[in-house]
């Protein structure tokens, strides 16, 4: 079996951004998830490695993140979500999710993106129904917050690669993570 | 005007680096113990300050200083601390503390994958672009203290 996810064939059916080195990233990382389909047998079990690695990458993007922006801590969640979409996506990925379907408690959000830019050469098999191609960005996102105290939960819950219209990131505040002295001490 | 030292803590209060320059002065305990101590006290001074402040506060904890010496506090979103003891003479030096936080400890530390976040940091060029770093600073200099 060959699975060819990424394919130039279909890159010219795509909007040029200009952007030969996100070019590289798209490809490189669908390469990684042809790869992951290869070393396990089914998608849960690719979804989970690929939010994993996303979850190493997050921890330390976001101290270049901080680095490179001029943002410091977030007062409440809408903050945070306009920062993630707003500076955090446009610096890293170059597009400007927008931010809807807040819950009434303002602690849930979703992300809507009109293009990923890591789907940008990407067919699925039928028989890939459950993978969740681009659950990096779950990782990675969710990794991040940890870094500064958000315990959140990330999933998408409409993806284009799965016949939706749009791509949407669903985010939910779970709790803040305190910061505890370290036992053993005075 | 002279830097005394120069310490990273991680937002669990281990040590992450330590280094000195001009200390002519020792503790006289061990350098572990010296780091919870340290730990212990910007910790206290944190909720201290958030506690006591009429207002609210935006960056919080700054510096403090005594009759002899000035401590310089920088704390990231992320928990990383940065504290760097100099002499009454120095100005400000949030930027200072900024600028090895983005250029160096990010540079060094958190592009370098084998370098473990959270445990004592092991990376020498890193610590040769600290130590030249802070020699550079038009403070540094010992002769004018």
């Amino acid at each position: 079996m060959t699975i060819l996810f990424p394919s130039l064939a279909k890159r010219d059916s795509v909007t040029n951004r200009g952007h030969s080195n996100s070019e590289l990233f798209t490809l490189t990382y669908g390469a990684l998830v042809t790869q992951l389909c290869k070393d396990y047998e089914n998608d849960e079990e690719v979804n989970k490695q690929l939010d994993k690695m996303g979850y190493n990458i997050g921890v330390r993007l976001i101290e270049d993140f901080l680095a490179r922006s001029s943002v410091g801590r977030c007062h409440d969640f809408r903050e945070t979500a306009d920062v993630i979409a707003k500076v955090a996506f446009k610096m890293y990925l170059g597009i400007t999710p927008s931010v809807t379907n807040w819950s009434p408690a303002g602690d849930e959000f979703s992300l809507i993106l009109e293009s990923n830019p890591l789907v940008d050469f990407v067919e699925l098999p039928d028989n890939h129904s459950n993978l969740v191609y681009s659950s990096l960005l779950c990782g990675v996102l969710r990794g991040a917050l940890e870094m500064v105290q958000m315990a959140v939960d990330v999933r998408f819950a409409q993806d284009t690669l799965r016949g939706d219209n749009v791509t949407e990131i669903r985010m939910k505040f779970i709790k803040r993570i305190e910061e505890n002295l370290p036992a053993g001490d005075e | 005007m002279t830097v005394h030292n120069f310490y990273i803590f991680d937002r669990n209060g281990s040590c992450l680096h330590y280094s000195e320059w001009n200390r002519k002065k020792q503790a006289g305990i061990s350098k572990e113990e010296e780091f919870k101590l340290m730990y212990g006290m910007l910790f206290s001074i944190r909720s201290f300050i958030s506690k006591m402040s009429p207002l609210d506060m935006k960056d919080g904890f700054l510096a403090f200083q005594t009759s002899r010496y000035k401590l310089h506090y920088y704390e990231t979103p992320t928990g990383i601390k940065l504290v760097m003891n100099t002499d009454l003479g120095v100005p400000n030096c949030r930027d200072t503390l900024q600028q090895i936080y983005s250029t160096l400890y990010v540079e060094y530390i958190v592009r370098n994958p084998l370098c473990v976040l959270g445990e004592s940091l092991q990376s020498d060029l890193f610590n040769s672009k600290l130590d030249s770093f802070i020699r550079a600073l038009p403070f540094f200099s010992v002769r004018a203290a």
